[in-house]
């Protein structure tokens, strides 16, 4: 309870405001209108800073909840109460619709689709009969809890904030969860996340939907405060006035919205009351203030307020308490295969272009057996990881994992049969902690959804399953670095973490992309120590690496690859001894 | 409908058609070259067009102090990121570059304000000024943040969209302009009359595309702009300063923007606003040409020319919504074709 403190007096502050004598009324209008632009900016948040992905139509989704509800209160008399699952509803389905189209696409093109979007429903609300065109929609009724009518701002005021606040608190329990995590992975690409089972267009899809949904919220809110709608509000400089409170508060910190919100709306109501007092213009100078401010502060404070003011705040959150006797996560059912082989490739090709990456190259992994894949850079080595794990469809051949063909198998299923790999290149979310990151090889793992994680059922499972990932996290000996963020671990210490987050898969077959890279002497001998007593417990390796004495002395068989074709197999004293691989290795007649 | 008035909205859409093209290819080459997603392309259209209005009409355009001010501001940008090693030859040239050269556009602009040019130096002038924003534009947002993600350079350019658009109302008034034609030929063929005007929009607009083609195909500067936009750490390790290629994209674009507003502005009346929606739908015909391809821009850039007639003569309520709801069954296709692309970000 003690990380909720602060939310509670920030609570506590805000429902004494409108008691305090002689407030001017007016500042009660400016803190509703903080209030309902901190809720869209908390989705944008959740959007752009967390998930990595950008709208400019948010204002659109805040018509689309104004609009449901005043076109139902006025039409048919229906209580607003009743018309605020509609309005969110509304507001879901059309980013529901707009995001199926676009969450499949590169980064680029959802802020350019939802430029265009926006702009079309800007028109289309100004144009439609039943929206009453531009002159929209008035005496839409106000909110009300049995005679009491909330009519002064001061009455709205704690819908308002209970809103905000109550929204801050789902968001944040949200990204503190199973879902939370994979949302938080998306803005470092899709490959590692999905390397472990996260749905990935199903995650954003999911990102889009809550921060329409908020958006949708406001909108509601707002047609019952001011009691009319018009298109303006919802045209595209609001919502590139949402985008700039999210950037200014700090995009990926949900209090950021809230401080962004409060920055921009009271140096907005500033700017329109001081800028042409003094240079005495008719003409909307805050919008050029606005523009500059905006380019100025990505040069500048490229994170937003939020991030710097925390760190000044003397108060650190305690690091995330791990239950070391949870039950443990239900272990994979481990049959060997009949014939003793785990990994079958066969005739495996990859072609780019002209190029052939990987030329028909076949080999095993059998149960209990640790391969190593080796070859000089660009031998295919990599790629041939990417084939088995299902990152890239293989232009011929097959791949099986035991009995069952695995031929253009998502990495996602690949994963969920018990094959966890590590990366070449990190891929770990670097502002989440080593447990977190960790938590997320365990994914698939747990089973507790977005609502669940907001309304905080999820709590046995999340605990089961950071459990589990201290346990991997203790295997492979990082305990100290446990709380620290990922991104200021060495590269060896953040080697180490990403074999441990393969670990939380419980897999049957690793495939680790030069794992002893950066390692110190004393470090790779325990990741070889490592490595054969997880041999030993039934699991298998499949290792890339360059460091021959760690591969002579651990791979009870290696594999040659040189220009995507093999060249040798067999165990390593065979293969030192091969002429071939030494002319590979060292060219020409050594 | 009758084969005149089809005639009639077919001619319409290909002159649209041919605007965008033009700013498609402007905001696809910007963004091959920078990855900046260019929102503030339309206020090129609108400075070219309304300096050249302004300059026609007799009066001094705003936009020529605003060049010198940017100037002045760039060329402290560049004093500051000099300052831990200062070099006499750079800051001589970041003088010239920044504040000579726009110091000479405004006096020449102060010398022919006020007076009955020939439209070509009208023309000329309002282009400078245009190209000097321009350049500016680049060095003063972009420059400082060129290594961002495609994201924050995007909402940098929501930044100088804003501030430039405002500056465009405080030049010249919420009050619509219009230009004089460039040539008051005209004849007809058959129902259709061809104005100098409408020819002169599909010669340049021809012109520009081959001139472009011509520029990226066959010459060392051509090149170099494409290297920059496959790989910016490649092409900086081969010798192409990657700011000087961002520039010239810069220069390029706002002089493209410029010469399609001095073209539009005889035909419609143009406000300090109207940049942004033409520059948006440039953005249509560049998505549709998936940010990569100049062919497929200006094919794109005529169908939605001709829909944008069409609905206008049939649903022209609706205009700007079908045109700008064009895009979803692109962006459909786009991301059913497409294979997904791992992005290395941040």
């Amino acid at each position: 309870m003690r990380a909720r403190l602060p939310i509670l007096i920030f609570a506590l502050v805000m429902a004494v405001i409108p008691f305090v004598p002689d407030v001017p009324p007016f500042w009660l209008v400016l803190l509703n209108n903080i209030g309902l632009a901190a809720l869209v900016a908390m989705g944008l948040v959740l959007l752009t800073g967390v998930g990595g992905l950008t709208s400019f139509g948010q204002a659109a989704f805040c018509g689309f909840g104004a609009y449901t509800t005043a076109v139902i209160t006025t039409a048919y008399g229906l209580s607003p109460w009743l018309t605020l699952p509609l309005s969110l509803v509304v507001s879901g389905l059309a980013a529901v619709i707009l995001g199926l189209m676009t969450v499949r696409l590169s980064g680029h093109y959802l802020p350019l689709g939802t430029l265009a979007w926006g702009l079309a429903l800007y028109y289309l609300f100004s144009k439609l009969e039943f929206l009453g065109r531009n002159d929209g929609i008035s005496s839409i009724p106000p909110l009300a809890i049995g005679s009491y009518r909330m009519l002064s701002p001061e009455a709205i005021y704690y819908a308002i904030w209970a809103a905000v606040i109550i929204s801050a608190i789902l968001t944040l329990n949200l990204l503190d969860s199973r879902t939370g995590r994979a949302i938080r992975a998306l803005r470092r690409g899709h490959i590692a996340a999905e390397a472990f089972g996260v749905q990935t267009a199903r995650a954003k899809l999911l990102v889009f939907i809550y921060a329409a949904v908020l958006a949708g919220l406001s909108g509601w809110l707002y047609a019952h405060f001011q009691r009319t709608v018009n298109p303006t509000p919802f045209g595209l400089l609001a919502s590139m006035e949402y985008l700039f409170i999210a950037v200014v508060g700090g995009a990926g910190h949900v209090w950021g919205a809230v401080l962004g919100a409060g920055v921009v709306v009271i140096l907005k109501e500033v700017l329109q009351n001081a800028v042409p007092a003094i240079f005495n213009v008719q003409a909307q100078f805050e919008i050029i203030v606005f523009g500059i401010m905006l380019f100025v502060l990505l040069q500048v404070a490229p994170t937003g307020m939020w991030p710097q003011l925390m760190a000044l705040w003397p108060w650190r959150a305690p690091p995330k308490a791990v239950d070391a006797d949870a039950a443990p996560l239900a272990a994979r059912g481990k049959t060997p295969p009949a014939d003793g082989v785990l990994l079958r490739i066969d005739g495996a090709r990859k072609e780019f272009g002209g190029v052939v990456a990987v030329n028909d190259v076949s080999f095993e992994v059998r149960t209990n057996e640790i391969v190593a894949l080796i070859g000089p850079n660009g031998a295919g080595k990599s790629t041939t990881f990417n084939l088995v794990t299902g990152v890239i469809k293989a232009t011929a051949g097959h791949v099986a994992l035991g009995a069952d063909s695995i031929d253009g198998a998502a990495p996602q299923e690949v994963v969920r049969r018990g094959v966890a790999r590590t990366f070449q290149h990190v891929k770990l979310v670097p502002d989440m902690t080593v447990l977190e990151n960790v938590a997320i090889g365990a994914h698939l793992r747990g089973h507790a959804g977005a609502i669940a994680s907001m309304l905080r059922l999820d709590r046995a499972d999340e605990t089961r399953l950071l459990a589990e990932a201290a346990r991997q996290i203790a295997r492979v000996g990082l305990t100290d670095q446990m709380h620290q963020l990922a991104g200021s671990l060495s590269l060896g210490q953040q080697r180490i973490v990403e074999i441990a987050r393969a670990l939380c898969v419980d897999p049957v077959l690793l495939l680790l992309d030069e794992p002893a890279a950066g390692l110190r002497h004393m470090e790779k001998q325990k990741l070889a120590e490592l490595l054969r007593s997880l041999r030993d417990g039934g699991v298998s390796v499949l290792l890339v690496e360059h460091d021959m004495g760690f591969v002579m002395d651990l791979a009870d068989r290696i594999v040659v690859l040189d220009f995507g074709t093999r060249i040798a197999e067999g165990p390593p004293a065979e293969i030192m001894r091969n002429p071939e691989v030494i002319k590979a290795y060292l060219g020409g007649a050594a | 409908m009758n084969a005149t008035i089809l005639l009639f909205l077919l001619q319409d859409g290909i002159t649209n058609g041919a605007i965008y093209a033009l700013l498609g290819l402007a905001l696809v080459l910007v963004f091959a070259v920078t990855r900046v997603i260019l929102i503030p392309q339309g206020e090129f259209v609108t400075y070219g067009a309304l300096t050249y209005a302004a300059l026609a009409s007799g009066k001094f355009p705003d936009t020529a102090q605003l060049a010198l001010a940017m100037g002045l501001v760039a060329f402290v940008f560049d004093l500051f990121a000099n300052r831990h090693g200062f070099s006499l030859r750079r800051t001589v040239r970041s003088f010239a570059v920044n504040v000579v050269l726009s110091g000479a556009v405004l006096a020449a602009t102060l010398a022919f304000a006020g007076r009955k040019n020939p439209v070509f130096v009208d023309v000329g002038l309002a282009l400078l000024i245009v190209a000097c924003i321009g350049l500016y534009l680049y060095r003063i947002v972009y420059q400082p943040i060129a290594h961002a993600s495609v994201l924050t350079l995007l909402i940098a350019s929501v930044g100088a969209h804003l501030a430039m658009q405002g500056f465009a109302l405080v030049f010249f008034g919420a009050e619509g302009l219009r230009g004089p034609a460039i040539s008051d030929v005209s004849f007809s063929l058959g129902a259709l009359m061809f104005t100098g005007q409408s020819l002169g929009v599909y010669v340049i607009t021809a012109a520009l595309i081959v001139a472009l083609w011509l520029f990226f195909g066959y010459t060392l500067y051509g090149r170099a702009l494409r290297a920059t936009a496959v790989n910016r750490l490649g092409a900086r390790l081969v010798g192409i300063r990657t700011s000087l290629s961002g520039r010239m994209a810069f220069l390029l674009a706002a002089v493209i923007g410029g010469i399609s507003g001095i073209l539009i502005v005889p035909i419609t009346t143009l406000y300090y606003d109207t940049g942004f929606i033409i520059g948006l739908k440039g953005f249509v015909v560049a998505i549709i040409g998936g940010l990569v391809s100049y062919p497929i821009t200006a094919a794109a850039a005529i169908g939605v020319g001709i829909i944008e007639a069409f609905s206008s003569f049939y649903a022209s309520n609706y205009k700007e919504v079908i045109v700008f709801t064009l895009i979803l069954p692109i962006l459909v296709l786009r991301s059913l074709a497409a294979p997904e692309v791992e992005e290395e970000q941040d």
